[in-house]
């Protein structure tokens, strides 16, 4: 029937499909379908940039103008990749440009990000509009200071947990005068100090910004001019909140706090007096996202009393200084909560954490919680159950228990049953990441209850092949799976190789796998990049076949071979 | 479980590496040099077993990734460093964390309401004294540092006492005479 129509109707018709899976759909119903889609497609989401061409993607999307990009596997976050891996943007950025491409929205999550990279796209697109980086590296303020400078329709910079290099450079001065179209600035994370009056000026001429997310160097009271200033912000990131209760500036912007009925956001507070907490409580009920995971100057009973006010939260990022205690108190006070997260506040583990008494609170208080992640000292199977059964919507579900091998305290069992029941009554659940003992068991669970599951995190769990073989054998959505220090062999990873075709990568460290699989994997599967990382001193050292691989992670590419890889990755 | 991580030692060796030099460029209040956080110790410590290629039972802190924080995260985290204090004639000790605490002034207020019944009546530069409201008994706050030796309160900069001090003792005054500078050959340096 639609085949009738003429293509302006069928375009037009699907300008009102957004998501990537459906329109991803739409291009494998025909050829029609297929040529109008990718004519019209303006976004386009790449979960590896090592999975395709930056050509191949512009010869295919050429009306290209928002591009997700993400690069090193997610276990860099936490030191496993060595340095220097990869996921450059550059061949991205020379690529687009080179094909004048009207780029206006670039995100990149763990790439490594060079100035030259940063100049070259802040000369190239005419039309820029927004920037946002996630976890990435290799920058210093002075790219920050050519997108500045050049973006003339920046409406967007966001900068999430980046290692930047900070030059002292008046980056922020850089932003010309005629600059006023800004919505969003993040700069939470850079170290350096920042010109003050170079960032008020910009934001007073900002009549459309909405998120402003300082860093630690900007002092409570340029924030209280900032707010004066803009009073429409609904997110806000507090850098510095520490002053004398009793000085003017303090007064001034108590009094500010009270005209900002805006804010719905708040994030931040990097460093804080907990004397000043209290001026923040009259923007608390309007609050529906809190993040204090970085606000490790609020503790006990100050967060506590805190978190009394916030009764609209639906997000919520804290400390595990918050205690089971703690908890309790949001479980009464956030009942519209749906996102948790608990991060450890010392590096080991404090014994005062968060355990399976806080969460159950929470799972008792929050009927609508669908996404966690849960750094504690413990968990139990009952409590897991009971988890299970007070909140069956979890999409994300991530349990950290500090001790990462630690067994259930009551009965000293493994946490295979408490895991089992949430795999079995959270059936949309998408990711998970386990902890605790753990035995074959678990992934027995997983395998057979866990459909819609498209990302595994394992860390020293198992005790044989049967463990991952049950996930790859039953997840049918697996995208990711990553695997550390468990006793899966060649076995495993062998049985069913056709499956790594379906999913978009696998990382395995420290487990029982052998080059030579390795080997044997990358041969058959043509379409795979099968990497493994030798981190041997001796150069020109050999890896028997026999040899146990240390890291591995694969991942399906049509862009063959990588040509940037340093010397320790062997593409197989 | 965890002995499998530790056998890949090159990986762990060279991880707890780049953790130092990554913890000497990091800008911090502290003197030069002086303020040596516990992650330090325990990857200082990890490094020089790694580097004697003694097999020692590594403790769990050690391995690398676990738990999956975030290092900017980790950057963000509090350090705590408990040391015990002991009241001469108390029948218990009590434990605080020094890095909850920014001056010597601050740490006493604390234990004037930790030991409740004692009353901060001197603080001099150099001299600390805390002092039984009921019987006049003075206190001495003493510490003793990493060499084991019993010092003063008072007598280094705040950020290098928490470094060095492993245990706090507070002493009756005439039981304390002869600690501090004056006696111990390693701080006097002049003599």
């Amino acid at each position: 029937m639609m085949n009738y129509f003429p293509d302006e109707v069928i375009e037009h018709i699907f300008d009102y499909v957004v998501s990537h899976r459906d329109r991803n759909a739409l291009s494998l119903v025909c050829k029609s379908w297929y040529r109008i889609e990718r004519c019209t497609r303006q976004r386009v989401f790449i979960g590896n940039c090592y999975s395709i061409s930056p050509e191949r993607l512009i010869q295919r999307f050429p009306g290209l103008k928002s591009l997700t990009l993400k690069g090193k596997p997610h276990f860099a976050d936490f030191s496993l990749v060595p340095y220097g891996w990869g996921g450059f943007v550059y061949p991205w950025i020379e690529a687009l440009a080179k094909s004048r491409v009207g780029l206006e929205e670039l995100r990149l999550k763990r790439m490594v990000v060079s100035d030259e990279s940063l100049e070259l796209l802040s000369r190239s697109f005419t039309n820029f509009k927004s920037l946002v980086l996630v976890s990435c590296e290799g920058f210093s303020t002075d790219g920050l200071a050519a997108i500045a400078a050049n973006c003339r329709y920046l409406r967007e910079l966001d900068l999430q947990e980046n290692e930047v290099e900070d030059h002292k450079g008046q980056w922020l001065s850089c932003f010309p005068d005629s600059c006023t179209s800004l919505v969003s600035l993040n700069f939470a994370c850079l170290k350096g100090e920042v010109s003050l009056g170079a960032l008020e000026r910009l934001v007073a001429r900002s009549p459309n910004l909405k998120s402003l997310k300082l860093n630690r160097s900007v002092p409570l009271d340029a924030l209280q001019r900032i707010m004066t200033r803009a009073p429409q912000l609904a997110d806000l990131g507090i850098g510095s909140f520490v002053q004398d209760p009793e000085s003017e500036a303090f007064i001034k912007l108590k009094n500010t706090i009270l005209k900002c009925k805006s804010i719905t956001s708040l994030s931040g507070l990097l460093e804080v007096a907990p004397h000043c907490v209290a001026a923040i409580y009259p923007i608390c009920p309007n609050l529906t996202s809190l993040n204090l995971s970085y606000a490790a100057g609020i503790q006990g009973n100050d967060l506590i009393k805190l978190i009394r006010h916030c009764v609209k939260l639906q997000r919520l990022w804290i400390m595990d200084c918050i205690g089971d205690k703690g908890l309790g108190v949001v479980a009464k006070t956030c009942t519209d909560l749906q996102e948790l997260r608990v991060f450890p506040s010392v590096p080991f583990g404090n014994a005062l954490a968060v355990t399976e008494v806080g969460l159950v609170a929470i799972s008792m208080g929050c009927p609508k919680l669908h996404s966690l992640l849960y750094f504690c000292q413990q968990m139990t199977n009952a409590a897991l159950i009971t988890v299970a059964k007070n909140c069956p919507n979890f999409i994300r579900f991530r349990l950290c228990i500090l001790d990462a091998t630690k067994a259930d305290p009551d009965t000293n069992q493994p946490l295979d049953e408490g895991f089992g029941a949430i795999v079995q009554s959270c059936r949309r659940l998408r990711r998970l990441s386990l902890s605790g003992k753990l035995t074959d068991q678990v992934f027995l669970y997983i395998g057979m209850y866990a459909e819609k599951l498209e990302m595994l995190s394992i860390a020293f769990a198992g005790d044989s092949d049967k463990g991952m073989l049950y996930v790859l054998n039953g997840c049918k959505k697996l995208r990711k799976l990553e695997i550390r220090d468990c006793p899966f062999g060649n076995m495993a990873l062998l049985t069913d190789v056709g499956k790594y075709e379906t999913m978009r990568s696998l990382w395995m460290s420290s487990c029982e796998v052998t080059v030579g699989a390795c080997k044997l994997l990358a041969k058959k599967m043509p379409r795979l990049n099968v990497e493994i990382f030798n981190e041997s001193e001796q150069e020109d050292c050999i890896l028997e076949d026999g040899q146990k691989v240390e890291k591995m992670y694969l991942y399906r590419t049509l862009a063959g071979k990588r040509k940037d890889a340093p010397e320790y990755v062997w593409t197989l | 479980m965890w002995s499998q991580s530790q056998s890949g030692t090159h990986s762990s060796e060279s991880d707890a590496v780049d953790c130092c030099n990554l913890k000497e460029t990091e800008l911090t209040l502290g003197l030069p040099g002086t303020k040596r956080s516990f992650s330090d110790t325990v990857d200082l410590l990890h490094l020089a077993t790694s580097l004697n290629k003694t097999k020692l039972p590594t403790p769990k802190e050690q391995v690398v990734g676990w738990p999956p924080v975030r290092a900017s995260r980790k950057n963000a985290m509090k350090s705590c460093k408990f040391v015990k204090v002991a009241v001469d004639g108390a029948p218990y000790l009590r434990k605080v964390d020094l890095e909850l605490y920014d001056s010597y002034e601050h740490l006493m207020t604390e234990l004037e309401t930790m030991f409740c019944g004692l009353a901060i009546r001197n603080h001099l530069m150099n001299e600390r004294k805390l002092m039984e409201s009921g019987n006049g008994i003075e206190y001495m706050p003493t510490y003793e540092d990493k060499d084991g030796d019993w010092m003063l309160v008072g007598d280094v900069p705040w950020k290098m006492f928490v470094e060095s001090c492993k245990r706090m003792r507070l002493m009756i005054s005439s039981e304390a005479i002869g600690l501090g500078p004056r006696s111990s050959s390693k701080c006097s340096g002049s003599t």
